[in-house]
């Protein structure tokens, strides 16, 4: 069991997994979202390239009304 | 396209900019950004609900980017580093979109700007490649030190955000336009059409708000009055107003030939 912190919240995971795949577990697969992890922009296109571990901070974002 | 409002090398036929926050629903705030004609349209950029409603329409979609130009902001940042992981965000959320809008406040009561951070902030996003539409105070030493540090236009406020107060020193903001060669707009505190007319009048190159169309009482009908506004104040200004006078001894119609003359002759 690892855990991670996404938003601010903490979330157990069997094993780490790459972004692409936490984010088809939070059922946020194809929805335009930014991801940064541990303060580094993971650029979509490494997605499925870049692993979340345990102790790691992440952070999903879209964009909504504001002035 | 006439009269263009240019921002880092690109035209936009409409000088209002309006923001997207604080609508009822995603089909009022499309109908408001349409009715007030505006080209750019700012967005925030926040966490998303995870685990809920997966399938809630999403901004995107209700305003389509390949239509609208995306202005994300760093609103609720209050240090240059919140703001600058904020925009890195919003770039790879938009695509590489580098178009943005720093705004660093200094505390949650009234919204004013923090300057010295919002110059870090500046500066590191330059770097970075971010063209920056930043946020100010409307001290013109400050806003010449933004445009020094390569922000493409500076946006004063004209009075606190979301007040409605309107423009309350107009005297700094000419001095800011004066001073400054790139585009400078009012962004905060315009609270109906006049403000906004004004502000085109003083010279302002356009005008950014949010509360005063979203907070109206028909804020589809107040988006166009805004686009009238601007539009208006914008003629005005290029039209070049005259010369305010206590009074004139110079009427408008002409001094001869009213009848009081020949009366006065028969009698």
């Amino acid at each position: 069991m690892i855990q991670v912190i996404v938003n601010g919240s903490a979330h157990r995971l069997e094993a780490p997994v790459n972004v692409r795949a936490l984010l088809e577990k939070l059922e946020m697969a194809g929805k335009k979202v930014a991801v940064e992890r541990n303060g580094e922009i993971v650029p979509k296109s490494l997605h499925p390239d870049i692993l979340v571990e345990d102790g790691d901070c992440l952070e999903i974002v879209v964009a909504v009304g504001g002035g | 396209m006439k009269d263009p409002l240019v921002i880092a090398g690109k035209s936009y036929g409409s000088r209002l900019l309006v923001g997207t926050g604080k609508y009822r629903d995603f089909a009022e705030t499309r109908a408001a950004v349409e009715a007030s004609g505006a080209q750019i349209v700012t967005v925030a950029i926040r966490r998303t609900n995870i685990g809920q409603n997966a399938n809630e329409p999403s901004l995107l979609e209700a305003l389509p980017p390949s239509k609208f130009t995306y202005l994300p902001n760093t609103a609720g940042c209050y240090s240059a580093d919140d703001a600058v992981r904020t925009l890195r965000l919003a770039r790879e959320l938009l695509d590489g979109h580098d178009l943005v809008k720093l705004e660093v406040l200094g505390d949650p009561h009234t919204l004013y700007p923090n300057m010295p951070e919002t110059l870090k902030a500046a500066e590191q996003l330059v770097k970075e490649g971010f063209k920056v539409m930043v946020y100010c105070s409307d001290d013109p030493i400050q806003a010449q030190m933004l445009e020094a540090l390569g922000c493409v236009a500076v946006m004063p406020l004209a009075s606190l955000i979301g007040s409605g107060m309107g423009i309350l020193n107009p005297w700094n903001l000419q001095l800011v336009i004066d001073r400054l060669k790139i585009p400078v707009l009012v962004d905060a505190g315009v609270g109906t059409a006049s403000d906004a007319a004004v502000a085109m009048e003083l010279g302002c190159d356009g005008v950014l708000m949010n509360t005063a169309i979203a907070s109206a009482r028909d804020p589809v009908r107040m988006a166009h009055a805004m686009k009238l506004a601007v539009e208006a104040g914008r003629e005005a200004f290029l039209a070049g107003r005259m010369p305010k006078k206590l009074y004139s001894a110079a009427p408008s119609s002409p001094t001869q030939g009213t009848i009081t003359s020949s009366r006065s002759k028969a009698a």
